[in-house]
């Protein structure tokens, strides 16, 4: 049997719906919601700002420190208890390197800035949502950036490769699955996040994340729209 | 807070007047939306001012304690994200942030507005768990309100997911739920007032925080009646004070659990 219509009768090249918001967190230097799908993320950033333990700083540049936490009650199952587990500490270390090629932190040596990546709902693709909203974040911020960031999973089913993975297709039981988180630096078009869980030809891997660079537009669009949502009625 | 801002505050607290305008005894803008968070079994967004926080339940099933073998277990946790406000910090909680959990939960938990016995599915054997989380987004004063408010209408929302039996386990399937709700048989709501000087506020800003002497939680029920307190701060207060804050704590409850 092949994958031949997705559960959601979405196209293979097509997210699920997105919705994103710059500016919701009024204590934060910047801020953003980003929702993709049933897909939750809230980002806040903190700085630049002093950075302690001292021993820390880099005299060089600022440095740039992620956090990725789901809220107890996000997840489809059981409660997720409070307090980092390995899980979320690797994803808060991939998404500082999926950011950091952007960023240009010279200008704040011995600084930090900070990114509090928050999911109150979640339906795959909580990584990457937390990168998107993040790099809205940090451009609310008005930090220099030399572009901004679209993250999204690609993957295949059986023979078809396709974009933003639902939880029901990640867990596809009757052809191979491969799910292919990837972030998309949106001028270069290079990939500042790769990870795979699965099986995968290398030709279908590389014609996978080619598709979710074409797909990470539809982000990208997202992204941009709520910058200028925010903006552009303060410049008038 | 430094000398001259505690000051400023003073002489404007002696006008009856806050910095945002406010008099002693007004409350922010509040508003609750509920059903927010689809994967909890029940949830709430709590607005007051700036400050926002989201609250959501998860059900488990549980085997009951021994000394209470007919009885499902109740917990309320807030966690102080550092994403909601620059002074809190990683790492595991504060002790502001134990208080203030402990708080809620015993506001609720000493109404005994859950009926846990009611939870019990098979004594001995299967009883509910539910635990309210409460994650602020932004932190911007009074979350010992914010907590109170959240975790009881995230309660109230809430629908006991069904169960499916495989041979002598109960499992919880969370992807239906039925649309049974919580024994919930009181409406409990913390306020904490607090004293700044001989003044007496409800609701306070960060800042207002800041210069506060002492606080009083008062845990009210629909009743009226009180059902746990919470003394904070660093100073003292008069036995007048103490009834003063109580009437405060319970008439502000009132106004507020009509919005539920």
């Amino acid at each position: 049997m092949s994958y031949n219509e997705r559960f959601d009768k979405r196209k293979f090249d097509q997210t699920r719906p997105i919705e994103a918001k710059a500016g919701v967190i009024k204590n934060a230097d910047g801020s953003a919601w980003f929702k993709i799908g049933k897909t939750e993320a809230f980002a806040a950033v903190y700085g630049p700002r002093d950075l302690y333990p001292k021993f820390m700083q880099n005299p060089s540049t600022g440095i740039l420190r992620c956090n990725y936490n789901m809220m107890p009650f996000s997840g489809s199952g059981d409660r997720v208890r409070p307090g980092q587990n390995r899980r979320a500490k690797e994803i808060s270390m991939v998404t500082e390197k999926a950011l950091l090629p952007v960023l240009d932190l010279t200008e704040f040596p011995n600084a930090v800035v900070d990114v509090f990546i928050e999911l109150p709902q979640t339906d795959a693709g909580s990584r990457c949502a937390g990168i998107c909203a993040a790099a809205i974040a940090l451009a609310d911020a008005g930090l220099p950036m030399k572009d901004l960031v679209s993250a999204i999973a690609v993957g295949r089913i059986g023979d078809q490769v396709l974009v933003d993975l639902s939880y029901e297709e990640e867990a596809f039981e009757d052809d191979p699955v491969a799910d292919i988180p990837i972030a998309v630096l949106n001028n270069s078009k290079q990939i500042s996040l790769l990870q795979m869980d699965g099986e995968v030809p290398k030709e279908m891997l590389i014609k996978a994340i080619k598709l979710g660079i074409d797909a990470s537009k539809q982000i990208h669009d997202a992204q941009i729209k709520a910058l200028k949502d925010k903006y552009s009625g303060d410049s008038q | 807070m430094n000398e001259d801002n505690r000051t400023h505050l003073l002489n404007s607290l002696k006008q009856g007047i806050r910095a945002d305008g406010r008099s002693p005894e007004e409350y922010r803008d509040v508003t609750i939306e509920t059903d927010v968070v689809a994967n909890a079994e029940g949830s709430a967004r709590v607005r007051i001012g700036d400050t926002e926080v989201i609250a959501g339940v998860k059900m488990a099933i549980e085997t009951p304690y021994p000394d209470t073998p007919d009885q499902g277990n109740f917990m309320v946790n807030v966690e102080l994200l550092p994403m909601s406000n620059p002074e809190f910090e990683s790492g595991p909680p504060s002790i502001d942030a134990i208080e203030l959990a402990r708080v809620t939960d015993r506001g609720i938990r000493e109404s005994k507005a859950i009926d846990t016995k009611r939870l019990c599915i098979e004594e001995g054997k299967h009883a509910w768990g539910v635990i309210v989380d409460i994650c602020p987004i932004n932190a911007a004063g009074n979350l010992f309100d914010a907590a109170s408010i959240a975790a009881l209408a995230a309660l109230k929302n809430t629908k006991l997911p069904e169960t499916d039996k495989i041979d002598d386990r109960l499992i919880v399937n969370y992807k239906k739920k039925t649309d049974e709700s919580l024994p919930l048989t009181k409406l409990p709501i913390a306020i904490t007032i607090n004293k700044i000087e001989g003044f007496l506020l409800v609701d306070p800003t960060s800042a207002e925080e800041k210069a506060v002497d002492t606080r009083l939680t008062v845990a009210s029920m629909d009743n009226g009646e009180l059902c746990a307190l919470q003394k904070g701060g660093n100073g003292p207060f008069t036995v007048e004070e103490i009834e003063q804050m109580i009437d405060l704590g319970i008439s502000t409850a009132a106004e507020i659990r009509k919005k539920l």
